[in-house]
């Protein structure tokens, strides 16, 4: 377990998050996951939510070391809102580890946008609905965005609009196979196994395809996502960043 | 053979009804209707000589039966047939009799584990032993239980090891005339591994071999100070037994604390030996160590496959073994000697074997307190799985996990009885918690079938799979292989050239052995998959 540095700050108590560790970068994707799986929708994805507690620069009310934070984070806190979650030591570090990550990795406060103005840009001039989706609206090709805003930090929103290559999301990626008649198909790859893929196309069709009818198959290595740095304006995208900031899901 | 042998084997069978005697176990080849210990025959080859199924028919599989286990732990229980009687382990501790033609259930013995039962890695059972009317059944709370092969009431049972302090019997028991052999799980609980034996009427303890040589005793003196008395060495698969010999040989486990070797300076013997010992009196005859002082947790409990060819001109007595560190060995069984050795899979920990098999280690392929990231990974290139060997085709066929590492982490440990001994959990480099089909990455590796020349260990051909494998392999004198995997198929491939011929979607990983048997003419295959056990027959 690490060794643990206190600072103690008015009432809230700061502990720089897995300060000495040696997480790799799939651990940290682990843990971002685990995040927006268990954390996300009473913390917020800038883990600011709850009073008094800001996990993404390692403030807490409750604990003043890491394992304090992971044993809170495995028991719960009894008769408040916070559950007990079974994860391991390794499982709930690797969440320190990503708020750590996050907390240095740059944060933007929300813009100063519209967000009703932002939601006509993602459904007319941004044409965003062609490829994804919101509260049932849209396309199915793209992610799903209707709950982006609980699920992703706004840097995070903002980056995918300006360079959608600097992060695709490996479950985001385009697949895209050639059968042996030479008829290309692309979309989201659904399920695949030693036999067999299986896909949803661009033509929102569940397609699955037997390998050997395949000449290739694979992952593309752009986003079909076109950059939207000089197809929108700065206040334009303020305005979408705040209309996907606020999508908080069903 | 043709329908008219196996009818007559059939007819055998009327005579021997109901008592498996040891000879019978020896002469199981004899017998081919029936699967008598875990891997078919003492020599551990899952071979069956049954031969309705052909590369030509296969394809006419079809599912017969399948029964359902009311568990959801893995269904890794190699079952036994018995003259028509399919038994086996329902997760953890429930022994089951079926008739192995329609799966109905003759009877269900339910055993409760001590709630202090703690193995490592999945409250799971892989099988049973029969002599005479008795089945025998290890438990996951180390206790060795007798039962009535006709009605499933317990005979006998007596306490092996402490559960409380994390000992396990996960293994199929080996019958060898009046002993019941057995070793002890818990290479992650700081557990002194042993092996012992059984009187197979009474329960008493005949013998023991503790797999850490005890003070005084050669070996132990490649145990830092104490360290021995925590040291692991487990034992948690079957062993084979050469009756010409008279030797049993058995595979053991890693020396604990897995990844923190630092307090256990020294070879650590026997942990990641085979040992050869005399079933009369548990005492070792010979031992050869695939992995000194391991600290990737490489196992070498892998089922010795025993095998009898032509050596540089002469007939010898080998072992075959592709273990869990990445090299494929073969062994003089009369004598242990190292004949030849090579890497089956990608290794990065030892850059080879010398002359006497030990491996030359690659500095800083250990772990260390930042990670070292080391092929084969944690699960190994091999694990428990059972592979085969075909006297037919020659060739010798691994459950094989390639291009697949892990990061080895070390951190202090100490021993606190019954608590995980480990010095850390090695991880994956890529994102495996919770990642979706199309989140794999090529570094996460794959799993294959392998088959490999014995002599050579050259590699004669590969079936590729996706994801990686759990399944053990089963070879016919037919030249048929059946294995299955992780992503929910079983299959038939040509043992010769590993063309896929059949393949069914079972609907849940394959994790143990297939078996073949024949009842009233007809040949059988079974495998377990996800919860369920399944049989297939040729369609008629």
């Amino acid at each position: 377990m690490y060794r643990v540095r206190l600072a103690l700050a008015a009432l809230l108590i700061v502990i720089p998050l897995a300060a000495q560790h040696s997480y790799t970068p799939a651990d940290i994707e682990d843990g971002g996951k685990l995040f927006r799986t268990n954390c996300v929708f009473c913390h917020g994805p800038e883990g600011t939510l709850v009073d008094g507690v800001d996990l993404g620069h390692g403030k807490f009310r409750r604990a003043s070391t890491e394992d304090g934070v992971i044993r809170i984070i495995q028991d719960g806190i009894p008769g408040t809102a916070m559950p007990p979650n079974k994860l391991t030591d390794f499982q709930a570090g690797t969440i320190l580890a990503y708020l750590h990550e996050a907390a240095t990795s740059g944060r933007t406060a929300l813009p100063n946008g519209d967000a009703a103005r932002g939601k006509l840009i993602f459904e007319g001039q941004g044409g965003c609905a062609g490829c994804h989706r919101v509260y049932g609206a849209g396309s199915r090709v793209g992610p799903d965005l209707s709950d982006i805003g609980a699920l992703r930090r706004v840097a995070e929103i903002e980056r995918s609009i300006l360079d959608p290559n600097d992060e695709v999301l490996p479950q985001n990626r385009y697949y895209r196979v050639t059968t042996k008649s030479g008829e290309t198909i692309t979309g989201r790859l659904l399920n695949e196994d030693s036999f067999s893929i299986q896909l949803l196309d661009t033509k929102e069709r569940l397609l699955s395809l037997q390998r050997t009818e395949l000449r290739s198959a694979g992952f593309l290595n752009e986003s079909p996502m076109p950059s939207y740095r000089d197809k929108l304006s700065q206040a334009e995208r303020d305005d979408l960043v705040t209309y996907l900031a606020s999508l908080k899901g069903f | 053979m043709t329908r008219t042998a196996l009818s007559i084997l059939c007819l055998m069978t009327g005579v021997l009804w109901g008592q498996v005697s040891f000879d019978r176990i020896l002469a199981a080849g004899s017998e081919p209707q029936n699967w008598l210990t875990y891997s078919g025959s003492t020599m551990s080859q899952r071979y069956t000589t049954l031969n309705q199924i052909t590369p030509q028919n296969v394809k006419n599989l079809e599912l017969q039966w399948m029964f359902q286990a009311r568990s959801l732990e893995k269904f890794e229980a190699t079952p036994l047939v018995v003259d028509g009687i399919l038994y086996t382990v329902q997760a953890p501790n429930n022994v089951v009799a079926l008739d192995a033609v329609t799966g109905r259930v003759f009877w269900t013995y339910a055993y409760v584990p001590a709630w202090e039962a703690r193995p490592c890695c999945g409250q799971v059972n892989r099988g049973l032993a029969i002599l005479g009317d008795t089945l025998f059944m290890g438990t996951i709370d180390a206790h060795l239980i007798a039962l009535d092969a006709k009605s499933g009431k317990p005979i006998w049972n007596v306490a092996v090891a402490k559960a409380e302090a994390g000992y396990a019997l996960t293994h199929a028991p080996l019958v060898i005339r009046d002993k019941v052999i057995v070793g002890t799980a818990g290479g992650e609980y700081g557990i002194r591994g042993f092996i012992a034996a059984y009187d197979v009427k009474t329960g008493k303890e005949d013998w023991r071999f503790y797999t850490i040589p005890g003070k005084g005793e050669p070996g132990n003196e490649t145990w830092k100070g104490d360290s021995w008395q925590h040291g692991g060495a487990s034992v948690w698969m079957t062993g084979s037994y050469d009756p010409a010999l008279n030797l049993t040989y058995w595979g053991i486990g890693n020396p604990g604390p897995d990844w923190n070797g630092d307090e256990r300076d020294g070879d650590n013997l026997y942990s990641d030996c085979v040992v050869a010992l005399d079933p009369d009196s548990g005492k070792l005859k010979w031992y050869f160590q695939f992995t000194p002082h391991d600290t990737l947790d490489y196992d070498s409990v892998q089922v010795p496959v025993l095998a009898d060819m032509q050596w540089q001109g002469q007939q010898r007595k080998v072992m075959l073994w592709a273990n869990r560190n990445g090299f494929y060995y073969v062994l003089d069984r009369t004598t242990g000697k190292f004949l030849t050795g090579k890497p089956f899979s990608t290794v990065n920990w030892a850059k080879g074997l010398d002359e006497s098999g030990r491996p030359m280690r690659v500095s800083g392929m250990e772990p260390t307190a930042d990670g070292a990231q080391i092929y084969p990974g944690v699960q190994g290139a091999t694990n428990w799985y059972s592979p085969s060997y075909s006297p037919r085709t020659g060739l010798f066929y691994i459950p094989t996990w390639d291009k697949y590492s892990s990061v080895f982490v070390k951190v202090p440990t100490e021993y606190t009885e019954g608590r995980r001994y480990v010095g850390t959990s090695p991880r994956s480099v890529v994102a495996l918690q919770g990642a979706a089909v199309n989140q794999r990455k090529e570094d996460e590796g794959y799993g294959a079938v392998r088959a490999i020349d014995p002599k050579t260990g050259q590699q004669k051909w590969e079936f590729k799979m996706l994801d990686v494998t759990d399944a053990g392999v089963l070879t016919t004198s037919t030249d048929v292989l059946f294995s299955g995997g992780r992503e929910g198929y079983f299959y038939a491939l040509d043992a010769r050239s590993g063309e896929l011929l059949w393949k069914a979607n079972v609907g849940g990983g394959v994790a143990s052995g297939p078996i073949s048997y024949a009842v009233n003419g007809r040949q059988y295959i079974s495998v377990t998959a996800g919860n369920s056990l399944l049989v297939y027959a040729l369609k008629q």
